[in-house]
């Protein structure tokens, strides 16, 4: 079976064992795993993989990593499902399955020339990040380069460190907004579409890739639209629950699409009319 | 063309108004205010006779709660308006009014607009017209804080 990109392991089915090379804690229910890559593994921005914890099962978890760099393999992941809190178990040392990397990835390189644009809500930061990391180490392709980044509350931002790190380039903007705060917090509030309309890119130039729960994605992309932005160019990470990852078992079906084959990158005008629909 | 009056056209609350409206908006404008951080820009309760059309910087609106610190509800930024309260009966400020950052905003005097909207009703649609968008949006993002996308699912 054909897989979305050149970079699909030789048995789809079959996870490599690898092993936890480090773990840390992002927030209270947040936290990233460090594993050795597989023989050969490689990815893109935006593909995923299949954890396998043994003895409870598997799921998808976005690659979160630098895809400049092969040396480790990283997730981040919300310990929030039964395997995704007894993958928080595990420690430094543990075995664990893996199986991809799945899926179409962010279009970074349909972006060269003009803005790119990252809208991000909650744990949606961490699949943006190889696309952002990607960006950073080819600066030059691209005109501007803004994150915006929208989350619960002060103490669930994630990548902390890292996003304070970009508010400090000269050559990338950065807005964060959190949804509730109180006076400690000593920037925006409110939900991420709001800043949508004074964020500094050229909506007629510009390449929008956003990830987050469903209904953020659904309104991030009707401001977008609002803002000027052509609805081709707006980019959108589904979620759904993939369980083959090879367009078998039908259960990540989104209308037409298998999310796990034909996302989970999907363009935002053919889903934008899949969203206003209550049970797809 | 004053410095008011340039920078008060510059605004995009006020992007494409026509020259006869714009008069009255420049009329009703009193000065560009600046705010340090911290400094209390309106307070619950008191008379809404302002409103601020900001140009730079961050200002929190805020509930206080007795006995609990205040929260912050929203912030408003650079481009932004602040406060309808002027044109909403019985004209008090809802929420307290908080600089975050060094501001600057276009102050606009809510009476006198008011008048004039009265006495030119096409002048009253149109800022209307403009303040129902600015509270759709803001009343569309309020609803979406309520939902907790980012919270545990149901």
């Amino acid at each position: 079976m054909a897989l979305a990109t050149d970079t699909a392991p030789a048995n789809p089915l079959l996870p490599s064992v690898t092993t936890i090379v480090d773990r840390w804690d992002e927030t209270d229910d947040t936290f990233t795993l460090s594993l050795a890559p597989p023989p050969g593994y490689r990815f893109e921005p935006g593909q995923f993989n299949m954890l396998y914890v043994f003895g409870t099962g598997e799921v998808a978890i976005s690659v979160s990593g630098d895809p400049g760099r092969s040396g480790r393999l990283i997730h981040t992941v919300r310990g929030v499902g039964s395997v995704t809190k007894r993958l928080r178990e595990l420690v430094v040392g543990d075995a664990i399955g893996v199986r991809g990397p799945f899926g179409r990835p962010w279009p970074v390189d349909a972006a060269v020339g003009g803005d790119l644009v990252v809208v991000a809500g909650g744990i949606g930061l961490a699949p943006l990040r190889p696309a952002i990391l990607h960006a950073l180490a080819n600066r030059d392709r691209y005109e501007r380069l803004v994150l915006l980044y929208g989350t619960r509350m002060p103490r669930d931002l994630l990548y902390r460190d890292l996003v304070s790190e970009w508010r400090g380039r000269f050559d990338m903007d950065v807005l964060v907004t959190v949804d509730n705060a109180d006076r400690s917090w000593r920037g925006s509030v409110g939900v991420v579409t709001r800043l949508i309309p004074r964020a500094p890119f050229d909506p007629k130039r510009s390449t929008v890739l956003v990830c987050g729960p469903e209904i953020m994605m659904r309104f991030t992309g009707r401001e977008l639209v609002r803002r000027g932005v052509d609805p081709a160019s707006i980019w959108v990470s589904m979620e759904r629950n993939m369980q083959c990852a090879l367009a078998v078992c039908g259960h990540c079906q989104f209308g037409p699409s298998f999310v796990c084959r034909d996302g989970p990158v999907l363009r935002y005008d053919d889903v934008d009319e899949l969203f206003e629909i209550r049970e797809v | 063309m004053s410095e008011l009056e340039a920078r008060l056209s510059a605004h995009p609350f006020v992007q494409g108004v026509e020259r006869e409206s714009l008069d009255s908006l420049i009329a009703a404008a009193v000065g560009i205010v600046e705010w340090e951080p911290e400094t209390i820009v309106a307070r619950t309760g008191s008379f809404a006779d302002r409103c601020y059309l900001v140009e730079r910087g961050d200002l929190a609106i805020e509930v206080h709660r007795p006995g609990r610190r205040p929260r912050i509800i929203q912030t408003v930024n650079d481009g932004e308006v602040l406060g309808w309260s002027w044109v909403v009966e019985p004209y008090r400020w809802t929420f307290d009014v908080r600089a975050l950052t060094p501001s600057t905003a276009i102050a606009l005097d809510g009476v006198a607009l008011r008048s004039a909207m009265e006495a030119d009703h096409e002048l009253g649609y149109l800022v209307l017209r403009r303040f129902a968008m600015v509270i759709a949006g803001r009343l569309e993002a309020t609803r979406l804080q309520l939902l907790d996308v980012y919270g545990a699912r149901d």
